[in-house]
């Protein structure tokens, strides 16, 4: 027993009396059982949401961007607002996969699963925005240095936004092998206790015939700790090069140096606040409360206080600096940014995103459920308007003041936008009863460490 | 020789850690050891050598890293040098700064795909592949030391017996 010592002060991460079988039948239930109605009905909106936004897509592409509320001023508005949106939210699966690896957090082991779906799920949406605002969608390729016909036709490296596609998608590629590197096993559990063939089938060829012999382990769990140490600077690396986007310009509000950290930590911010948004109901529906517990979610919201007090520090370094510089169109475009046409949104900001997660500092608060579910929504929302704030307040008012102008989105701009959520939601959805939602082997490893009924036992031992 | 094994289960870690050391002290070969999670120590307990993965990891970096270098040198530089906003690209060295973020994204997209490609290949996993775990429970909460018989087969049996085993089964493999 001595070799799963744990201090009797860290709090059991699985709750109950579990054996190792236990564990395989909890995590196999959601796949193995029927889908309930409300599973039905959610998954339904998602898809409606979806087509409504399949259907927008279609419209801009055969009609043209003109579709969208952008004019010659605001050339980027609600599609690069959703853009970032939507990277940020995935930069939580690689935080909590990759760096509470290295740090040898096992409180992951509960949520990294989900984690890093979200990841994968929420740069799916992210890729389609720049995709779609290509216009000529069937000429994306272009941003690849492929060799062409034109013969030496190559792509910018100058450009931040030929670092995005490279960034973007090396992200994406090596979330999702990480991700399926981590399922290998769980597929594996699936497929040996599958009983009719077709299931059998699918998941062992999802499995690639995992069996779990003494030096496969050795090389998974070597792969898994390098691939954290790649995936690491690679995750701050991506929204860094996201940041670029702006910062690399002349615009006065997107010119700063602060941009780097202070998008990463939006960016770790607003993808906890999703993690928590479903991994709440998940827990609930999914009956794995015992695994995914009140613990874990206090752990996020004290990401989500430190990453919010971080972005809110980079706010008011961002209006200080401003004002410090002694340059006036930096000046004004932050006064402009507090007190101009768009103060509500500014305002909004500012509360959602600074404001509401200080109520985290209270044990109470953090430890309670509904609370902190309204907390992750409230954060959802106010990361989408950061990002609208920097994006159209900065553009909206031009070098010609007869060019000033405001922005307002079009039906399409809202589809597209609602459609992603819904196109996010059908893959989460169909995830969540498919796949094996919680790392199992994983977990089961830790059991006689952090399970309560071993610690019980341990602690008892003491005395 | 023969390639009968005795496939010794048990259902729990600590015991089949405590049973992996007597056999290999008892000079018996172990043969396979197949667990539903990773059990730490094992891979020590059986006398297994260190991988190198993360070794070819490091290697594949340096690939890309130099692929990246290469890659921009030719297209940015001879192929077809522009002047790009005012922005220097004649010689590599004035516009290296501007190549920094996609030689980082290089050297990470090789180490990671290709050292993953090297896993599945060693561990020979991919699509289609049949599983080779000797009982589906392995994969549940059932751990199994497969040992190869060397002459004595029920000498090797009841000392087995005696390792904390649920089942012993003898086969050919």
């Amino acid at each position: 027993m001595s070799s799963h010592y744990e201090a009797p002060i860290r709090r059991p991460l699985i709750v109950g009396e579990k054996s190792y079988h236990d564990i395989t039948v909890e995590v196999a239930a959601p796949v193995e059982g029927k889908a309930n109605k409300l599973w039905w009905t959610a998954f339904t909106i998602a898809l409606l949401a979806f087509l409504w936004g399949l259907g927008s897509i279609i419209y801009t592409i055969g009609t043209g961007i003109g579709v969208w509320g952008l004019n010659k001023t605001v050339g980027w508005a609600w599609d690069i607002t959703n853009f970032v949106w939507w990277v940020g939210i995935g930069h939580a699966g690689t935080l909590i996969s990759a760096v509470l690896l290295l740090f040898r957090q096992k409180w992951r082991m509960g949520i990294n699963r989900s984690a890093e779906a979200m990841t994968i799920f929420s740069v799916v949406q992210a890729g389609l925005f720049p995709v779609i605002h290509m216009g000529r969608v069937w000429n994306a390729h272009f941003v690849l240095p492929i060799p062409n016909q034109f013969g030496t036709l190559w792509t910018n490296f100058n450009s931040p936004l030929l670092w995005d596609v490279f960034a973007i998608s090396t992200y994406l590629s090596v979330s999702l092998v990480f991700w399926w590197t981590g399922l290998l096993p769980d597929f594996a559990m699936l497929r040996d206790r599958a009983i009719r063939p077709f299931q059998k089938k699918i998941y062992g060829l999802l499995s690639f015939g995992w069996s779990g012999r003494a030096k496969d382990w050795q090389r998974f769990e070597e792969v898994s700790l390098v691939l954290a140490g790649l995936a690491t600077p690679l995750v701050l690396s991506v929204h860094t090069i996201v940041s670029f986007d702006f910062a690399t310009s002349v615009i006065p509000g997107w010119h700063t140096t602060i941009f780097p950290p202070y998008f990463v930590a939006g960016a770790v911010f607003s993808g906890f606040a999703m993690v928590n948004t479903l991994l709440i109901i998940m827990r609930k529906v999914s009956n794995l409360e015992a695994y995914i517990t009140v613990q874990h979610i206090e752990l996020m919201n004290i990401v989500i206080m430190i990453t919010g007090s971080i972005v809110g520090c980079a706010y008011i370094t961002e209006l200080f600096i401003a004002w410090y510089s002694g340059v006036e169109y930096e000046q004004y475009a932050f006064l402009n940014r507090a007190t101009g046409p768009y103060w509500w949104a500014y305002l909004l900001m500012m509360s959602c995103n600074v404001f509401s997660p200080q109520f985290m500092w209270s044990k109470k608060l953090r430890t309670s459920i509904m609370f902190s579910f309204f907390i992750s929504i409230v954060v959802n929302i106010g990361m989408w308007f950061e990002r609208f704030v920097i994006i159209v307040t900065s553009l909206h008012r031009d070098y010609l003041p007869s060019s000033w102008t405001m922005f307002s989105p079009t039906f399409v701009d809202i589809g597209i936008y609602v459609g992603t959520i819904g196109f996010f939601f059908v893959l989460f959805l169909l995830y969540a009863r498919t796949f094996p939602v919680i790392a199992q082997a994983e977990v089961k490893s830790i059991l006689k460490s952090s399970g309560e009924q071993y610690k019980k036992l341990r602690d008892g031992n003491h005395e | 020789m023969s390639n009968k094994v005795v496939q010794a289960m048990y259902n729990d870690d600590d015991i089949l850690l405590d049973a992996v050391k007597e056999t290999r002290s008892a000079n018996h070969h172990i043969e396979e050891v197949y667990t539903p999670f990773p059990v730490h120590g094992l891979e020590k307990a059986m006398g297994l050598k260190d991988t190198r993965i993360a070794i070819t990891a490091f290697m594949y970096g340096c690939v890309g890293f130099v692929f990246s270098i290469w890659m921009m040198n030719y297209m940015m530089i001879e192929q077809w040098p522009q002047d790009i906003g005012g922005k220097p690209s004649f010689t590599f060295i004035q516009n290296m700064p501007a190549f920094v973020p996609i030689m980082f994204e290089m050297s990470v997209f090789f180490a990671a795909h290709l050292m993953v490609i090297t896993f599945y290949m060693r561990s020979k996993l991919w699509p289609f592949k049949e599983a080779e775990n000797p009982d589906p429970r392995t994969t549940d909460d059932m751990f199994v030391m497969e040992v190869l018989v060397d002459n004595n087969e029920a000498a090797l049996v009841s000392f087995l017996e005696k390792t904390g085993t649920v089942e012993i089964k003898v086969t050919e493999k």
